[in-house]
């Protein structure tokens, strides 16, 4: 079941913000274009807080050591590492998330 | 035709290159490939795990091959599930969990596994290796190494080879102290001899590793646990945890257990094929070759192809003939070069030798009939390359011994390159060859990280980066200029930086995003990309600038420089390194109210507060109540001074005053890269100005010498004197011309050190200085427009600029 976050206000156009979702952390980005991605909260590198990346439409870039992922896979792009990702959408201005608790917090 | 069953045991670096070197050569069409492990893995590089111990690297870092590759291969690997027996007569091989797969064609690649010599005590209670004891052989070896020396007080590492070194050397970084036990009268006795290796011991030890030689371990103390060793002359050392590191054991009593010939390993043709079955190959350090087992990876690699080769059918005739063993490797920090062998062995081998244990140099070189047979280099490895070609390739030696073990009037790279013949390995690691380079260059990658990427040169240990980027420039001749994008100012936008500025200016472009709309391959934007167009644009526009906060690196958003751990920095403005006490005592209350863990004084003479959450950036700017030091942005940095006029007996201009009143003027300028400036009061330098990207150094007479471009970071120039001026204001206007010079033509990134020796000193003068251009009086303006719009971002805690800039982790409930 998608879970409801609250408003896209609450993250800015480009950026991603940390939610705490039922004690899981998990990063969500919003591209200026108005997409919303989820991914796992911390770099599987060396934990980099992945929220506070550079994003565009399809990438982001761990801001610790410029590891690169698609935002809609968690594929890592030119490393081997790999993000847990979780649908997202926006409805009427809401974010929803569906978390799968099998994702264990990388944190 | 229907596919064979190619089954692999063994998931290791060999088992899994062999199986590359099958799908390189087309296999994917001819076999159903199965592949046995037996740890719960994907395929790593386990000569990295050294660098795990060490903490260089992390476990997650040494992957080769991932879970996914098998996957995306069609490749069904059974990780953690060791394979127990084959069945030649049915073509079968079962696992101890009782899984049987069928086989048409069966590689036997279970490498090694440590080799833990007969000691008494090995075993605790339960009949399992003590708790404390460990091998040095997998990551799970590793994980268990590095738990335990986090408790220890003290490490002992049986084993004075490779591994042993390795091992302590990676305990040393733990913190524990750290002894090493040797059976041998000497360390690394495969690659050194008596005289290096007790010159390798004196190094060690200065290290604070404790050796002990010729000591042979009866039995290992301690009920439930390590407490320590007794030596079989009855001696005594006390410890919590061992490492043994004394050798490894072919993995070969499976090929035993089919009925295979084993001697030290599974015996093979050239084929690499076992002598006793014609559906059956080895490849690695199970296997065994003309009387030789390797335990080196380059052997492996050459096994793998010649494997691939045959069973493929790609070279039916394909043929394994051994190989020299020549390896370069840097043990506790000592740079070492070994081939061949370690002693003269025949009455007419000659032996060149150069010793200088203060340095800890050693060169050793064994010639016989013109060709070098052995060799060691120690301390000074800068003649390994071209003696590891001799020693693979046999060529003659030059005449002149001694020019084999330094460099006389060396002759330029080129002519080395150009002697260097085609089939010479470049990258020992993954077997690439010089032509193997020339061919990928010709296909058309043309640059270094292209090369690598296609043909792994490089990406082994790593160490011959360097050399495969000057081949690669070899082959490209004065193509590789003609790769354009190395010009490019960002890698989306195909324009250098004066054509880019032309572009933005004429289309009005004010923000990142119209950036990206109006001048990127179609209009699609590039996170890399933001923060460097970001920086361009507020140099152009100053005040007129659009401020996009996503485009900017999270430094740039919230004021602070981000730590490994995701929080940041607090360095208050404090211009020439001169505070107060009361801005003292404030500093050290908000440390103390935001319970800050680590006060540390700069590089810059400032006061960093470290490890601070984001969200206590906003009280704790406002507690200071200082200007911020934009310590964390491609920006000027600070100015430092010495103590100057004041109070010195030799000062002979403000250096204080001189650098309050540059902080004053160019706080919060951005720019391609970080600006560190520097004031000293009389040429004796204390602030060092002179290896600062601008310094001032008073000489007397109100008269000051100007430097630029200097650098005393990873890399290391004295500034050059762009000018002498007198007065302070003077000092101001051209420092700030010269910035703004720099702002405006450096690319991104690129330090004055960098920038100065590109376009010239000379240039610099002219410019700057002479107005040559007669820009001088625009530059000055741009640099008052520029200084005129900087606003302190610290006080945005009043106003955030953007939503939950500062915030915590925002919580959700369900």
């Amino acid at each position: 079941m998608p879970q409801l976050i609250g408003p896209l206000s609450q993250i800015p156009p480009g950026e991603g913000r940390i939610f705490v979702v039922d004690g899981v952390s998990i990063a969500l980005f919003h591209t200026r274009s108005g997409g919303v991605y989820a991914t796992q909260a911390y770099c599987p590198h060396r934990g980099g807080p992945l929220a506070d990346g550079l994003i565009d439409e399809a990438t982001l870039v761990c801001p610790l050591h410029d590891r690169i992922f698609s935002l809609a896979s968690g594929e890592g792009i030119g490393n081997d590492c790999a993000l847990a990702v979780y649908p997202a959408s926006v409805l009427d201005n809401q974010i929803h998330v569906e978390v799968k608790k099998t994702h264990v917090d990388a944190d | 035709m229907a596919k064979k069953k190619l089954v692999v045991v063994g998931n290791g670096m060999a088992g899994a290159r062999a199986v590359e070197e099958v799908l390189a050569r087309g296999g994917a069409d001819m076999f159903d490939i199965t592949m046995f492990g037996a740890e719960p893995y994907g395929n790593y590089n386990r000569i990295m795990l050294s660098n795990v111990l060490c903490g260089i690297q992390d476990a997650s870092e040494i992957y080769i091959n991932p879970l996914d590759w098998y996957a995306e291969n069609g490749i069904v690997l059974h990780a953690g599930s060791p394979v127990a027996e084959i069945d030649r007569a049915s073509r079968k091989v079962r696992t101890e969990s009782g899984l049987i797969a069928d086989y048409d064609v069966l590689l036997i690649a279970t490498g090694s596994r440590a080799f833990i010599p007969p000691m008494q005590g090995l075993n605790g209670p339960d009949g399992k290796i003590k708790t404390g004891v460990f091998g040095f052989r997998t990551i799970d070896d590793c994980d268990g190494i590095i738990a335990s020396a986090k408790t220890s007080r003290k490490a002992v590492v049986i084993g004075g080879g490779l591994l042993g070194l390795e091992a302590a050397r990676g305990l040393m970084t733990h913190g524990t102290e750290v002894h090493l036990v040797h059976l041998g009268s000497f360390l690394m006795p495969a690659q050194l001899d008596s005289e290096s290796g007790l010159m390798l011991r004196r190094t060690m030890e200065k290290m604070g590793v404790t050796i002990h030689l010729e000591r042979n371990t009866a039995e290992i103390l301690g009920e439930e646990k390590v407490t320590g060793l007794r030596f079989k002359d009855g001696d005594t050392l006390d410890c919590d945890m061992v490492v043994v590191a004394a050798g490894i054991r072919p993995n070969s009593e499976i090929g035993r257990g089919a009925g295979l010939t084993v001697e030290r390993a599974i015996v093979v043709d050239n084929h690499m094929r076992s002598v006793d079955d014609m559906n059956i190959y080895v490849v690695g350090e199970c296997a065994q070759h003309r009387g030789q087992v390797y335990g080196l990876v380059a052997p492996l690699w050459d096994q793998a192809k010649v494997f691939a080769d045959h069973v493929t059918g790609a070279d039916p005739d394909a043929a394994y003939h051994g190989s020299k063993l020549a390896t370069k490797l840097k043990v506790m920090g000592v740079e070492l070069a070994s081939m061949g062998i370690t002693e003269p062995e025949h009455e007419l081998d000659e032996v060149v030798r150069f010793s200088e244990a203060r340095h800890g140099t050693y060169k050793k070189l064994i010639v016989r009939e013109g060709r070098l047979v052995g060799g060691i280099l120690m301390g000074d490895i800068s003649k390994a390359a071209y003696l590891m070609q001799a020693f693979d390739r046999e060529t003659p030696l030059p005449d002149e011994r001694l020019s084999l073990l330094f460099d006389l009037g060396t002759p330029p790279q080129k002519v080395t390159l150009d002697e260097m013949p085609a089939t010479a390995q470049v990258c020992n690691c993954n077997g690439v060859t010089k032509a193997a380079i020339g061919a990928c260059v010709a296909s058309g990658k043309r640059t270094p990280k292209a090369v690598m990427g296609a043909t792994r040169a490089g990406m082994g240990c790593g160490s011959c980066k360097a050399l495969v980027g000057e081949v690669v420039a070899w082959f490209c001749g004065g193509d590789m200029e003609e790769d354009p994008s190395v010009h490019y100012y960002v890698q989306c936008i195909p324009l250098a930086k004066p054509e880019l500025i032309a572009a933005i200016r004429e289309k009005g472009l004010k923000s990142v995003s119209a950036v990206f709309a109006a001048l990127a391959t179609d209009g699609r934007p590039d996170a890399a990309s933001k923060p460097a167009l970001a920086s361009l644009l507020i140099t152009l526009w100053n005040a007129e600038y659009e401020d996009e906060r996503d485009a900017r690196f999270i430094n740039d958003r919230v004021h602070g420089n981000i730590q490994k751990d995701g929080t940041f920095s607090v360095v208050p403005e404090m211009p020439g390194g001169v505070t107060t006490p009361a801005e003292l005592m404030r500093i050290a209350q908000v440390a103390v109210k935001y319970d800050v863990p680590l006060v540390k004084l700069t590089g810059g003479q400032r006061i960093d507060l470290v490890g601070v959450a984001k969200h206590d950036l906003p009280g704790m700017w406002a507690d200071l109540d200082m200007p911020a030091g934009w310590a964390w942005a491609k920006s000027y940095r600070t100015c430092k001074s010495c103590i100057g006029t004041d109070y010195c007996r030799f000062g002979l201009g403000d250096s204080m005053g001189l650098a309050k009143k540059i902080e004053g003027k160019f706080r919060g300028i951005d720019s391609p890269g970080k600006l560190k400036l520097a004031t000293a009061g009389c040429p004796r330098n204390w602030s060092v100005a002179m290896v600062e990207d601008v310094g001032a150094v008073a000489i007397g007479d109100d008269r000051w010498e100007i430097y630029v471009g200097g650098a005393a970071g990873s890399h290391i120039r004295k500034g050059d004197v762009l000018c002498t001026v007198t007065g302070e204001d003077e000092v101001v206007r051209i420092t700030g011309r010269f910035m703004q010079w720099y702002r405006e033509n450096a690319k991104y990134k690129e330090r004055t050190h960098t920038f100065i020796e590109r376009m010239g000193l000379d240039r610099a003068r002219a410019v700057v200085v002479d107005d040559s251009d007669g820009i001088a009086a625009a530059l000055d303006a741009a640099m008052e427009a520029a200084t005129a719009a900087v606003r302190d971002p610290w006080l945005e805690r009043e106003k955030p600029k953007t939503e939950n800039q500062f915030a915590a982790p925002i919580p959700v409930e369900a």
